[in-house]
């Protein structure tokens, strides 16, 4: 998200989902689209069904890898170094987009001497990946009249995350890419209301619509608001909570409201010290969670289907999610359970509905100024921004304008993984999801029927180096890291390259996580799921 | 009673869906046609979406921990407990260690209210949510 703010102003979806049909290229990077957004797969193989190319960047051979006319399957964590290459490549055929580049960008002279300073074949030898493939995608992706490229954690979850996202957006403004339908640079929100969230300002820089914090002018507008004075310092983000807070100023207390980061946190290890040393813990929840199992209080929530609410996915769309039964028990919506505490601690709240809310939202918050609940009930949403009460939505961002003004070339070199593999811990493990589960489990495993397709946590392999090693396909092994241990069924595929492993994070039985690396982008703060160094064992337990 | 739109909870496609209600319970799950995203479809998520929700280990009553153990208690036991303890954190080390962590399972109007509690009733930004994750 960090990386299109910085290059376009708005780290956001620039296109919506059905435009994809329409593309002529499409370039999916980093994304295992037909398990994480089925729907989005089903747009690609619509628009490939109708001629489209597909150009896949993606160290596994996936689903969406196989259907590819090229996939590039790099080395994981060197996406920077092909995307130079590629613009490069751009840039000596002369398929640049010289009129867009001069009406609408800035810093563009710094991007070329960066690009001529890049060496085709040792960024072939880098990436793994042959310079004549590189040459052909860049011909088809800057050739075509529309254009469209999809990413999705694979390409932020390292520690050159945001680095790696401007270099998308970089390409996409070199070839003018960007700024009509059917053509863009779309990250995939990998979750219901990620969006959302971030739009609400759950972010520790930004009051709601991305209004800094940092800004006395925000901080006055919310405090006249609110009748309240503000904090000014930007906050501490998941990692830096879920990992105790600074050393000088430990976290004491800590309220989290429908997230377990004992399954989904990097280095577990530290996460679970940190939340048992913490005075005071409350966690809401519609399970008992294993986070929850860590807090002295625990609140039971009242899951979607029992309130009602606007979620916005991955395109911006706000849409009214309607109550159909009532909760279980005593559970609350977590609506309820804020108003009451805010209320018990002196901010008294008290909102009659959904709907009140919405309405505060709209007038503190200019790009959902038009979002009033009355206006969702007849139809499947609205694309912020969206103004005013007339205003129809936005389907695509950055029309005649990006966001920031001028669309900012911000020219970026390789950054080598943090863990590389070597002789102790040979293997590189990339993290991810599987098809019938989603997230930490917490839900999917309590569904018979996705549990009945899935319920333990593999690991993928590559049948050769399984050879070598003596493991045979459905064997207990044991992969560790250099902070810790966790036990996996093995699974022999050819999606793999040999020397890389796969594993999801679905399953407290496997926790991945206890293997991951904390390091993360010094920007966006994501850390580097994607790849740590491990070594792979026979489980004799 | 008539099937409720909702949205499926899982993945960020956002597909619109219909809630079969029985008595009380869902019971079933049909896609929307007229939905840009669904186009009467889902996948296999989306079709057992509604098979969590009346599950056993559902939590139904708040739990405190008592010698170490967590166990029932009223919403008002729960409630003044919390902001007792929220309080005194804050007034004894400060705003700044207090951590909140929002969620991408929770609408709009939640997360809103929550940062906003967070920023005046604990006085902090120490907000986040696992986008990076
Ligand atoms: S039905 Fe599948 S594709 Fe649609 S939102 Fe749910 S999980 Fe995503």
């Amino acid at each position: 998200m960090a990386g299109l703010a910085t290059t376009f102003g708005s780290g956001a979806m620039t296109n919506t989902i059905n435009e994809l049909e329409e593309a002529q290229v499409i370039l999916v990077s980093g994304s295992n689209t037909t398990v994480t957004h089925p729907q989005v797969a089903r747009r690609i193989f619509d628009a490939v069904d109708r001629g489209a190319k597909l150009i896949v960047i993606d160290p596994r051979k996936t689903k969406i890898a196989r259907h590819a006319h090229i996939h590039l399957q790099i080395r994981p964590g060197t996406d920077i170094p092909l995307l130079n290459a590629i613009m490069r490549c751009i840039l000596d055929e002369n398929l640049i987009d010289d009129l867009f580049i001069e009406m609408r960008t800035e810093n563009y002279l710094a991007m070329c001497d960066l690009l001529l300073r890049v060496d085709l074949n040792q960024a072939a030898e880098i990436t793994g990946v042959a310079a004549d493939d590189i040459a052909q995608a860049a011909r088809m992706y800057a050739r075509a009249q529309r254009s469209t490229i999809c990413y999705c954690l694979g390409v932020t979850q390292h520690t050159c995350g945001t680095a790696n996202v401007k270099s998308y957006a970089n390409l996409a403004m070199l070839t003018g890419h960007v700024e009509q339908e059917f053509t863009g640079v779309d990250p995939l929100r990998g979750q219901y209301n990620v969006q959302g969230a971030c739009d609400m300002g759950a972010l520790p820089g930004g009051f709601p619509g991305y209004q800094a914090v940092a800004d006395p002018e925000n901080r006055k507008k919310f405090e006249e608001a609110w009748g309240c004075t503000l904090p000014e310092n930007p906050g501490l983000t998941v990692i830096e909570m879920t990992h105790g807070g600074p050393d000088e100023k430990r976290l004491q207390a800590m309220f989290i409201m429908g997230e377990n980061p004992m399954l989904s946190d990097p280095v577990l290890d530290r996460v679970r010290t940190s939340l048992q040393g913490l005075d005071f813990l409350v966690v809401s929840d519609i399970f008992l969670t294993e986070t929850a199992e860590l807090a002295d209080v625990v609140l039971p929530a009242a899951c979607f289907a029992e309130k009602t609410g606007t979620v916005t996915n991955s395109e911006r769309r706000v849409q009214l999610s309607h109550k159909a039964v009532d909760p279980p028990g005593e559970a609350r919506a977590d609506g309820w359970i804020i108003q009451e505490i805010s209320t018990r601690m002196g901010y008294p709240m008290q909102y009659e509905s959904p709907r009140e809310i919405m309405e505060e939202i709209c007038l503190l918050t200019p790009i959902y100024g038009g979002i009033y609940h009355d206006r969702l009930h007849a139809s499947w949403g609205l694309q912020w921004p969206c103004l005013d009460r007339n205003h129809p939505g936005t389907p695509f961002l950055h029309k005649y304008n990006f966001t920031r003004g001028f669309g900012r070339f911000e020219p970026e070199q390789h950054v080598p993984p943090v863990e590389p593999a070597d002789n102790e811990f040979p293997f590189v493990l990339i993290t991810g999801r599987r098809y019938h589960q989603y997230h930490t489990g917490t839900m999917t495993r309590r569904s018979v029927t996705l549990t009945r397709e899935r319920d333990t946590s593999l690991l993928d392999m590559h049948p050769e180096d399984a050879k070598e090693l003596g493991l045979a396909d459905g064997c207990r092994i044991r992969v560790r890291s250099r902070r810790g241990s966790v036990p996996f069924t093995l699974h022999l595929s050819t999606q793999m390259d040999r020397g890389e492993l796969f594993s999801d994070f679905h399953f407290h039985e496997s926790p991945t996580n206890i293997l991951t690396l904390a390091d993360s982008d010094p920007e966006a703060k994501c850390p580097e799921y994607k790849c740590c160094a491990v070594a792979v064992e026979v489980d004799h337990d | 009673m008539p099937d409720i739109p909702s949205i499926c909870c899982y993945c960020g496609c956002g597909c619109g869906l219909y809630l079969h209600v029985e008595h009380g319970r869902v019971t079933g799950v049909s896609p929307s046609r007229s939905h840009p995203v669904s186009r009467n479809n889902l996948c296999v998520k989306g079709w057992h979406v509604h098979e969590y929700i009346h599950h056993s280990d559902r939590l139904t009553r708040p739990l405190i921990r008592q010698h170490d153990r967590l166990r029932p208690a009223s919403w008002d036991d729960a409630l003044d407990l919390i902001a007792e303890k929220l309080t005194a954190v804050k007034e004894q080390y400060g705003s700044d260690r207090i951590g909140v962590l929002s969620s991408a399972k929770c609408s709009n109007e939640e997360n809103y209210l929550l940062q906003k509690f967070t920023r005046i009733s604990l006085g902090t930004n120490n907000i986040d949510h696992c986008a990076r994750l």
